[in-house]
């Protein structure tokens, strides 16, 4: 039913885990629906320094958490917002068609994290004017 | 690798002793039985003495059963059977909320062909509520149908009392004995039944045959139409090997009935209470002893039914969830729903489903390994 790569990610998942002085967090999903996904993020210079995640879900939910964790590590804020939702699964090596919203809750969750921190940001310049 | 099957309830292996009387009917003994002369008459043979057989298991007569595909067909045969029959008497149907989907959904096809379906719910166990059920009793009642025993959480119904109130109001009453036969006593005249569907391979028999028992003098309709096989009830050349093959299985299911029930009960309990004691949050769903001896439903909070299946699949061990992400719906299950569980605990659920086979080494190495698992996922649980 998965890929080799998926089935890797799961059972090896990247970045598992939470970041305490984070700059932004994303939740996205809910209990309810089977998935939920926090990512918290570290900037520094407008890149992607350190990344982490926790995920509730099934092997797709958890492989693509990882996978994007991974994806986004290193890169420019930019970068990682041209990340689309089919790329994370495309780089997982495909998702079954039901599970494809997995993917999609991955790359919702680190652009929920850079929303955050670029309204984290936004707020600091006021407080500073 | 240890390889560790705990899945029983979706399916069993044929035991060597089934293949070993089917193999004739493949080949020297491969005769249709409509046909007159001897390799016909062989088959026939075969037939009638596999019915006796079948009959002998449930405590019916050879002449009230019907042999068909499977479960699925039986549980169809029975309801569209019966309600095609007595349309003309009325158009109302009642079941339980917990059924198997091959009662669910044909009743839902019914439905849109202008029958009524009352859906009865079940107690926080999943037992039936057997005051509802006669509340929702009307004159234009034609047929109740309600399982055994619970395909996912293992409880069993309260048959008998059903079929005293459907034999007092004079009301067809199908049960769907799939998951109970050959794991408790299953004997059509204790239960007051007139219709039970049984399936060969859950109790080591081959897949794709079943039988139906319709209680004498009950007429329903036949659903598919051709030859003049079974009673003409079920048009199409009798599958012989599958057949002898089911027959021993009854057997065999009726001679271990005793020994295997004890042994299943014993792994259950140890099963349940080693889970319960050494993992937090755990929780067992359904009844705790009107359950099947070989079913333990177990849930884990914070944590996802697939996940935790993949991983111990990974450990060799073989179980099934309802976990709304393993189906193609992404619906949570029907029955976790019913018994009033949040959706993200009908998430957690797991089902142990045990064989005759299965040891207390097992059990134990199942414990270990589901331990590793749920602490693993629940390390990466945003809800812990």
């Amino acid at each position: 039913m998965y890929s080799e790569k998926v089935m890797e990610h799961f059972s090896n998942p990247r970045n598992v885990g939470e970041i305490e002085d984070a700059d932004g967090v994303g939740r996205v999903g809910s209990p309810s629906c089977g998935d939920t996904m926090d990512i918290y993020i570290k900037v520094k210079d407008g890149i992607i320094a350190d990344v982490k995640f926790r995920t509730f879900g099934c092997a797709a939910a958890i492989a693509s958490s990882s996978m994007m964790t991974e994806m986004a590590k290193g890169k420019t804020i930019e970068e990682v917002l041209e990340i689309t939702r089919d790329d994370v699964a495309d780089e997982l090596g495909g998702l079954p068609e039901a599970k494809m919203h997995c993917s999609n809750l991955a790359s919702d969750a680190i652009r929920a994290a850079i929303e955050d921190y670029l309204e984290k940001q936004s707020h600091k310049k006021d407080n500073s004017r | 690798m240890k390889r560790i099957y705990m899945d029983h309830s979706a399916t069993t292996p044929t035991d060597p002793l089934v293949v070993e009387a089917m193999l004739p009917y493949f080949t020297e003994k491969f005769g249709n039985a409509s046909s007159l002369h001897f390799f016909g008459q062989e088959a026939a043979e075969a037939l009638e003495q596999s019915r006796k057989q079948v009959a002998y298991l449930i405590g019916a007569r050879p002449e009230e059963i019907i042999f068909t595909s499977g479960g699925t067909e039986s549980d169809n045969l029975a309801i569209k059977g019966i309600a095609y029959q007595n349309s003309g008497k009325g158009k109302h149907i009642i079941t339980s909320v917990i059924e198997h989907p091959a009662v669910l959904n044909t009743c839902a096809h019914l439905e849109k062909d202008g029958f009524e379906v009352t859906y009865v719910p079940v107690d926080s166990d999943g037992i039936l509520d057997v005051a509802e059920l006669e509340n929702a009793i009307r004159d234009d009642t034609i047929l109740i149908t309600v399982m055994h025993a619970n395909n996912e959480i293992g409880t069993i119904q309260p048959i008998t009392e059903i079929s005293k109130i459907s034999k007092e109001k004079g009301i067809y009453f199908h049960t769907d004995a799939v998951q109970s036969v050959g794991k408790i006593p299953v004997d059509v005249n204790e239960l007051g039944v007139d219709l039970l569907s049984i399936s060969s391979h859950k109790i080591h028999g081959p897949k794709g045959v079943g039988a139906l028992y319709i209680k004498k003098g009950t007429l329903i309709q036949a659903i598919a139409h051709g030859g003049e096989h079974e009673a003409r009830l079920r048009a199409g050349t009798e599958n012989i090997p599958g057949i002898v093959g089911f027959a021993k299985a009854t057997t065999l299911a009726k001679e271990r009935l005793a020994v295997d029930s004890k042994h299943l009960t014993e792994l259950r309990d140890l099963l349940i209470k080693k889970v319960l004691d050494s993992i937090g949050h755990s929780y067992l769903n359904g009844h705790p002893t009107k359950r099947l001896p070989n079913n333990a439903n177990l849930r884990f909070s914070f944590i996802e039914g697939e996940a935790m299946l993949l991983s111990l699949d990974m450990k060799g061990i073989a179980v099934s969830t309802a976990s709304a992400c393993s189906s193609r719906s992404l619906e949570p299950s029907h029955v976790l729903k019913a018994i009033g569980l949040r959706p993200e605990d009908a998430h957690g659920s797991l089902r142990f489903s045990l064989g005759k086979d299965n040891t207390r080494e097992e059990v134990d190495y199942v414990v270990e390994s589901l331990a590793e698992v749920v602490r693993k996922l629940r390390d990466m649980s945003p809800l812990v």
